[in-house]
């Protein structure tokens, strides 16, 4: 595929990790901020040829993971409401409430279906008008546009059986909030491509100077990921640190106007809870008033509904690049893709999933230590 | 977070929020939202997400970006460091594991 | 998703029995991957102890009268039943005469057996029998027993079909998941993936469209081929739900080695490639429906490849890997760049994601 397949060239990956090599001088910790950053650099193996001296730690860049238990639990609440058809990407379907997943709530007889798209949740809202159809509108800033759009096409056409359970999430804030953190140990950062897509830069020249850290926008190809890691380390070396955009092919500047306009029309900034993270202000989306009707938190009346985290899992650590999943008592152990704890585990992206299924067992976490 | 593909655009239709067209992504067809890319163009490669083309790729840039990487392609131009790299492989196969953990 | 077939149980019944502690049946208990196994496992395994139970690997390998007979049944549920390169007719005949074959055996007869819903159209019934007809006697192969229940409307998906096959394993091959020995070489009969992306495609809802069709076909010719250049075959499987990957862990598994695939050796169609790219799913797991994999001794792999080229549809068979000393069920996915990653059994489905 173009545009794709030139950023595996094995050739070209070595030659940049050989560059890598030489630039390094001093050990230093980068967190990649995206979950599919994550899983692209274990999926390619690209942990095991990077030098030692280079720490990568894994950033809560992943909506499913940061998803708090009370939002799932809502979720479940609606889809088990007679007559309701629950839309989801398939992504949020494993992710564990207090009371099972989604899947398990379609095995029990609920409607569950999952989209490709939001535009999915709404045609198939006008197809069943009898019927209430909600989608479950997750993400971080790349998503909240289509997801946006959704609900304006569901209002402008009258589409009164649609709504959507908002779950939206905002980087920065959450990049603020881990770097001021105490004993935080990041050197620099690699931002996520696909936000700046929409977003731009800006939020985050802001965080660079506040910090006095590299953050280079990086894509999520094996090339691009380690022409981030590359211009990242030279900043470093050199003692320089600003905003550089190593995805510019795709992420401009100034982002996407049209996208961030919609996004400005169907919601306004809130404070989210993240799941292990606690709640960080003015860190998601929620409806703005115009748009209560689409609303599913009123529409279904869960706006109560108060969930504390459980304790037996610290996903939370893991989320904040404290915690190695391998290091936690319950990898692999109580907690598996089939029977998970914690988000980390379930998603695709999820820090832990990705350690269990590329093969970093706690067993040989151990002896790569020794 | 936030799975992203190129295609290529290969038809367009509508208008505003409706503005719509069918990307091609290696041989799979699949309708696309366009109302964020008013400016795609037939032919324009896309960056899709969620059924929403999100950003037209810039193949300029792409073109420059890659040549910088191919300038930095210290083993192309010295079969040596190839042949150190290549020596360093087998050892890494006997031992696929995490070499560093924090 | 069909409902497991006994193969799945082959690679966990080395391991202590679990005890099976889900309340209701979900759909991954039939989806091949590692929930599928826990229920063989911890419920069907214990109920049915039986030796030939307890060492098979896509079918039963009997002792009858000295005759060495392979048996083997297959449940289809596929949707939709009509899909691009065949149908559930075609795929139920294809599906049991493929697990015999991946016994080493040559089929003697089948059964089937139809669930069908009140109200399904005979229309479609007459094309599926058709192709079924034709799927069998092109092998080919007798039907010679059957069943039809129709349960009312609602309470099915228009038609199962099941199938079940008796065959006669060929004189001098013994083929089964425990002989893979280090030092093999790991082979597979063409490119991966394309039934189950090609089922997808048709489903409504995610509205992809591509010129795919499913790969869905008797292997048989290609393992006559392969077993005649290379009679010492060890292992032979074909990689239905779970994909390439499960299979070989379950192999893996059984045989107490390990095993390193290249990821670059193992054919992709482009069109599979970027519909996994499109969804977020890994081709190594999507279902066929016509491929096998072969475990071949490595002084054999060139001469069996070059056997299953000769035959049509396995001119991209090609050598994918090597059987190593362990740990036990480890398979690794050597990447372009070097690095490896670990191959584990599907967990759950493959579910379309957006991050």
């Amino acid at each position: 595929m173009r545009h794709l397949d030139e950023y595996r060239d094995p050739l070209a990956i070595r030659s940049v990790l050989s560059r890598i090599e030489k630039a390094l001088v001093r050990p230093a910790t980068l967190m990649e901020v995206c979950g599919g950053q994550t899983h692209a650099i274990l999926k390619f193996g690209l942990d095991q040829v990077l030098p030692p001296k280079l720490r990568l730690i894994h950033g809560p860049g992943c909506p499913v993971c940061v998803t708090p238990l009370e939002q799932i639990d809502r979720a479940l609440a609606i889809a088990a409401t007679p007559g309701v058809i629950f839309c989801s990407f398939g992504d949020m379907l494993r992710v564990p409430g207090s009371h099972g997943d989604l899947l398990l709530a379609k095995a029990r007889g609920a409607d569950v279906r999952i989209v490709y798209s939001p535009m999915d949740a709404v045609a198939i809202a006008r197809r069943e008008p009898s019927r209430p159809v909600v989608f479950f509108a997750v993400g971080f800033e790349t998503t909240a546009p289509a997801n946006a759009m959704a609900a304006l096409v569901a209002m402008r056409e009258g589409v009164r059986n649609f709504s959507m359970l908002v779950s939206h999430v905002l980087v920065p804030p959450a990049l603020e909030a881990l770097l001021s953190a105490d004993g935080c140990e990041i050197d620099g950062l690699l931002a996520p491509g696909h936000v700046c897509v929409i977003t731009g830069q800006e939020e985050y020249e802001t965080v660079s100077r506040r910090f006095g850290i590299p953050i280079v926008i990086t894509g999520f190809e094996p090339l691009d990921l380690l022409s981030g890691v590359l211009a990242a380390i030279e900043q470093l070396e050199t003692g320089r640190a600003c905003v550089e955009n190593r995805y510019a092919r795709v992420a401009s500047a100034g982002g996407n106007a049209a996208a961030r306009r919609v996004v400005g029309e169907v919601f306004e900034v809130c404070d989210r809870k993240w799941r292990g993270l606690g709640e960080i202000p003015a860190s998601g989306y929620a409806f703005a008033p115009a748009f209560a009707a689409v609303d599913a938190e009123r529409v279904f009346g869960l706006e109560d509904l108060r969930v504390d985290e459980p304790d037996d899992c610290p996903s939370g650590l893991v989320l904040q690049g404290r915690l190695v999943p391998t290091r936690c008592p319950q990898f692999g152990a109580r907690c598996t893709p089939d029977h998970p704890l914690g988000a980390p585990m379930v998603s695709a992206e999820g820090a832990c999933a990705a350690y269990f299924h590329y093969g970093r067992t706690a067993a040989e976490g151990e002896e790569a230590r020794a | 977070m936030c799975l992203a593909i190129p295609g290529r655009l290969v038809s367009v239709c509508g208008a505003e929020e409706l503005r719509a067209g069918e990307v091609d992504f290696g041989g799979v067809r699949r309708p696309t939202n366009l109302a964020f890319v008013p400016e795609a163009q037939v032919g324009d490669y896309v960056l899709v997400h969620v059924g929403f083309a999100i950003a037209v790729i810039d193949e300029v840039v792409a073109a420059e970006t890659l040549d910088a990487l191919t300038a930095l392609d210290v083993l192309r131009d010295d079969p040596d460091s190839l042949a150190r790299f290549e020596a360093s492989l087998p050892a890494m196969a006997e031992q696929p594991k995490l070499r560093r953990l924090h | 998703m069909k409902i497991n077939g006994f193969e799945g149980a082959i690679g966990a019944l080395s391991c202590p029995l679990p005890v099976f502690e889900d309340s209701i049946v979900q759909l991954a208990h039939g989806g091949g991957g590692r929930k599928s196994a826990q229920l063989i496992e911890s419920m069907f395994v214990p109920a049915f102890a039986s030796p030939a139970l307890e060492a098979l690997g896509d079918g039963a390998l009997l002792d009858v009268a000295g005759t060495r007979l392979a048996f083997s049944t297959d449940s289809f549920v596929v949707q939709p039943v009509f899909f691009p390169g065949g149908d559930i007719g075609s795929l139920a005949v294809h599906g049991t005469v493929n697990d015999l074959a991946m016994c080493g055996a040559e089929p003697v007869a089948l059964s089937v057996a139809f669930v069908l819903e009140e109200g399904f159209p005979t229309a479609d019934l007459r094309r599926i029998v058709s192709s079924m007809a034709a799927a069998a006697s092109a092998c080919p192969v007798p039907i010679v027993t059957g069943d039809t229940k129709v349960v009312d409307r609602g309470k099915g998906d228009g038609i199962y079909v099941n199938t079940s096959g008796i065959g006669r394993v060929r004189r001098g091959i013994d083929v089964g998941p425990r002989r893979a020995r280090p030092g093999d070489a790991v082979l597979v009969s063409g490119p991966v993936g394309d039934h189950g992306i090609a089922v997808m495609s048709a489903r409504s809802g995610l509205e992809m469209e591509t010129s795919l069709v499913s790969d869905s076909a008797c292997v048989l010719p290609l393992v006559r081929a392969m077993l005649d250049a290379v009679p010492s075959t060890r292992t032979l499987r074909d990689p239905t739900r779970g994909g390439l990957a499960t299979a070989l862990c379950e192999i893996a598994l059984s045989s107490g080695v390990g095993v390193t695939i290249d990821e670059a050796a193992v054919p992709v169609r482009p069109e599979v490639r970027a519909a996994c790219e499109l969804l977020g799913f890994d081709p190594l797991y999507v279902a066929c429906e016509g491929r096998f994999l072969a475990i071949v001794p490595n002084e054999g792999a060139d001469r069996a490849v070059a056997a299953l080229r000769a035959v049509s549809g396995g001119e991209s068979a090609c050598r994918i890997g090597e059987v190593t000393t362990g740990p036990a069920g480890r398979v690794l996915l050597r990447t372009g760049i070097g690095s490896h990653r670990r191959l584990e059994r599907l967990s759950g489905e493959q579910l379309p994601r957006i991050c």
